[in-house]
């Protein structure tokens, strides 16, 4: 992993290195150094100057990003950058580490997520998340797809959570597949119907974002095809945030892209754009594979 | 001449596959020694102790006589319960050896059929009284000598001075014999009876009672406490000074030696709770101070053992912590919970020495009938057992040391199925 020390050295050279920060990129209000337009017309998330600390180790530098209705945002960057620790934040899943401190404000639809009346359960319903490694409960296919809606109440019938959880199966494109061994446990199916199934699971209590956390990185090419077709359709009600290690993956399923590199949000636009005319050094030499 | 790279390894491999062969030796020897040691204890305990699962008995044909038990005839409970049935059994021997006048052989006759014999008489008497009158075929326990004799253990051949049977009563045995009136059958007494002073009457049923009880109390104390305080410290409690402090005590007090848990319990429950002496609701106190910390321990490694990406699943669905260790964590952990428990509750079994010191080693012939009445328990009866100079509560000591071994078996075994069944993968 790279330090602090070394972080200075690798950022410097585009920082003095001649190329003036090109002008048209820094667009408009919060007061960051990214290169893009960071916001948009309408968010459904918008963070601002945000940190993140590990103890004493400072993860995430000041970064700002809005997140819109019904587009895929995915964040790239080498390993160690941040963007999974960012990610987390959106949904509060660094409260679980003892040593992570955040500041800076991110707000759902105009409601501070850190706010000390938001309810971090209320959150995570709204913002539901998938994890790099699929993680179905030990329990049936079925009962996996139920436990958000019977937590948080959603059903009031058997036959309401029934809907839930076939609907949710639908969408998540597995229902064909499960739908004769629902009362089989969840952890018997393959990995890319698992990363499904936790796709379901989370789409099943209706939230507003999806976070991705590398969903693809355990499957094999054919499941992650599926997972990215997914993620488009999925774009039609959900707003779906995905970290990716693959630059073919960010430039298929997404939108908008963001950069990050150690920590720093370098560049965000358009995910054309961004691949085709990178603004920024760092971003092109990650690009081009010249690191990373 | 040069030595090539795959010389130079050659030669070298010759040496790490000799240093292989060596280190498997090593482990073939010990666990050869520790089998060969196993095999030792089992083969010495069983050969002590297999013969204690029979009783000699001897057949008398008793005489119910009226004019000893209810001379008047009234049937009335209470004279049959106070008449002498001592007096039936000494008439019947001596109808049986007509040659013996002389007073002093006649109680050594007598001494032949165990105490025990007359209760027996008794309740005969007492569930069906119409039998006074008639004269009954009985098989009554022989006196532990006699059992001795019977199994062997008593050696004829010594000089008649040093032997406990003097030859007077070996002839009297051996006419018994010859006339096929003694027989070992299958000694139920050992598995129904408590403590006894006459080994023929002593059984293990009190102290087996006693564990049980003692246990339960054990289980019913230390599994929640213990669990509870698992799951706080492990999935609620901060990390700072105090639940470190909290986590080295309790991984201390899992070293305590057991009679300093024994010390305690008596100051504390016995000297200033005043609860009752002897009983297992104390047993069961200080066993479970003293199965705590293994409970704790095992809890915690179990509750560790489940993969974080179950929780983070659990927490970004928006389940509480609550929910999210009451629906998944909890349910994954508890076969490693049980498990630990189980061995815990084994070691409670399995221990004496605090049990010492609250007065469970008590010479107690009544079976408990409940937590609060004094008794005592296996570990505790093999030892007092084992300090009686009888030659008959040797073979005893190692029969009631194969129960409490088949005990631990069935506990372990538990164990080990309830690991194999209900353990998850990822």
């Amino acid at each position: 992993m790279l330090n602090q020390k070394q972080a200075v050295l690798l950022e410097s050279p585009a920082q003095t290195n001649d190329v003036p920060p090109p002008a048209p990129a820094k667009i408009q209000e919060p007061d960051t150094k990214t290169v893009g337009r960071v916001t948009v017309d309408k968010p459904i998330m918008t963070t601002r100057n945000v940190d993140v600390y590990y103890g004493e180790k400072q993860a995430i530098i000041d970064v700002s990003i809005d997140i819109a209705y019904n587009e895929v945002l995915s964040m790239i960057g080498p390993s160690g950058c941040g963007k999974s620790t960012f990610l987390r934040c959106l949904n509060r899943m660094n409260d679980t580490i003892e040593s992570a401190r955040v500041t800076g404000k991110i707000e759902l639809e105009g409601h501070d997520i850190y706010d000390k009346k938001t309810d971090v359960v209320t959150l995570r319903a709204r913002v539901g998340m998938v994890f790099q490694k699929p993680n179905p409960f030990p329990k049936s296919v079925y009962e996996n797809v139920a436990y958000g809606p019977r937590i948080h109440g959603l059903a009031r019938k058997q036959a309401e959570l029934d809907e839930i959880v076939q609907t949710s199966l639908q969408r998540a494109g597995l229902w064909e597949e499960v739908k004769d061994r629902l009362s089989e446990p969840g952890t018997g199916l393959s990995g890319g119907q698992q990363q499904r199934l936790c796709i379901a699971r989370s789409i099943a209590v209706n939230p507003d974002i999806i976070l991705m956390d590398e969903p693809c990185s355990a499957l094999d090419p054919i499941a992650t095809a599926r997972i990215e077709e997914l993620i488009d359709e999925l774009r039609q009600n959900y707003s779906i945030v995905i970290v990716t290690h693959s630059m073919q993956q960010a430039a298929r399923v997404s939108q908008r892209t963001a950069y990050f590199h150690l920590g720093d949000l370098i560049e965000v636009g358009e995910t054309s754009t961004i691949f085709t005319n990178p603004q920024e050094k760092l971003t092109e030499d990650y690009l081009t594979g010249r690191f990373g | 001449m040069t030595m090539t790279t795959a010389d130079k390894i050659q030669a070298n491999l010759n040496k790490r596959y000799a240093a292989e062969r060596r280190f498997r030796s090593y482990g073939l020897v010990s666990v050869a020694i520790g089998l060969a040691a196993l095999l030792f204890l089992f083969l010495s305990i069983i050969g002590k102790g297999y013969t204690a699962f029979q009783q000699t008995y001897v057949k008398l044909d008793v005489q119910f006589d009226a004019a000893i038990i209810d001379p008047q005839r009234t049937r009335d409970p209470q004279t049959l319960a106070r008449a002498d049935y001592g007096k039936l059994i000494k008439k019947t021997m001596r109808e049986r050896f007509p040659d013996v006048k002389n007073r002093r052989d006649k109680r050594k006759l007598y001494k032949l059929i165990s105490p025990g014999a007359v209760y027996m008489i008794q309740d005969m008497v007492r569930n069906d009284p119409r039998l006074i009158g008639t004269t009954q075929t009985v098989w009554v326990p022989a006196d532990d000598d006699v059992d001795m004799l019977i199994k062997g253990y008593i050696n004829r051949d010594e000089p008649e001075s040093a032997r406990r049977l003097k030859d007077k009563e070996i002839a009297w045995i051996d006419s018994l014999a010859a006339t096929s009136s003694l027989e070992k059958r299958f000694n139920k007494t050992f598995f129904t009876a408590g403590d006894s002073r006459e080994p023929e009457l002593a059984g293990i049923w009190g102290a087996v009672v006693g564990s049980f009880y003692t246990l339960v109390v054990t289980l019913v104390l230390s599994f929640p406490i213990g669990v509870a305080t698992a799951v706080y410290l492990e999935e609620f409690a901060p990390t700072n000074r105090w639940t470190d402090l909290i986590e080295v005590n309790i991984n201390n007090l899992a070293a305590v030696p057991s009679i300093v848990f024994g010390l305690l319990g008596l100051s504390v429950f016995l000297n200033f709770m005043a609860l009752p002496r002897s009983a297992p609701l104390v047993g069961g106190l200080v066993l479970s101070l003293m199965t705590l910390p293994t409970v704790i321990i095992a809890s915690r490694a179990s509750l560790q053992s489940v993969p974080p990406s179950i929780r983070e699943g659990a927490l970004g669905m928006g389940a509480s912590q609550m929910q999210m260790v009451a629906h998944h964590v909890l349910p994954l952990a508890m076969p490693g919970m049980l498990t630990g428990t189980i061995i815990g509750m084994a070691r409670a079994l399995g221990e004496s020495a605090p049990l010492l010191m609250i007065g469970m080693v008590a010479f107690i012939v009544n079976v408990p009938e409940g937590p609060l009445d004094p008794s005592t328990v296996l570990p505790v009866q093999i030892y007092l057992w084992a300090d009686t100079p009888e030659r008959a509560f040797v073979e005893r000591t190692s029969a009631a040391t194969l129960v409490l071994l088949a005990f631990l078996v069935v506990m372990n075994g538990a164990a080990v199925w309830l690991r194999k069944r209900f353990e998850q993968r990822w």
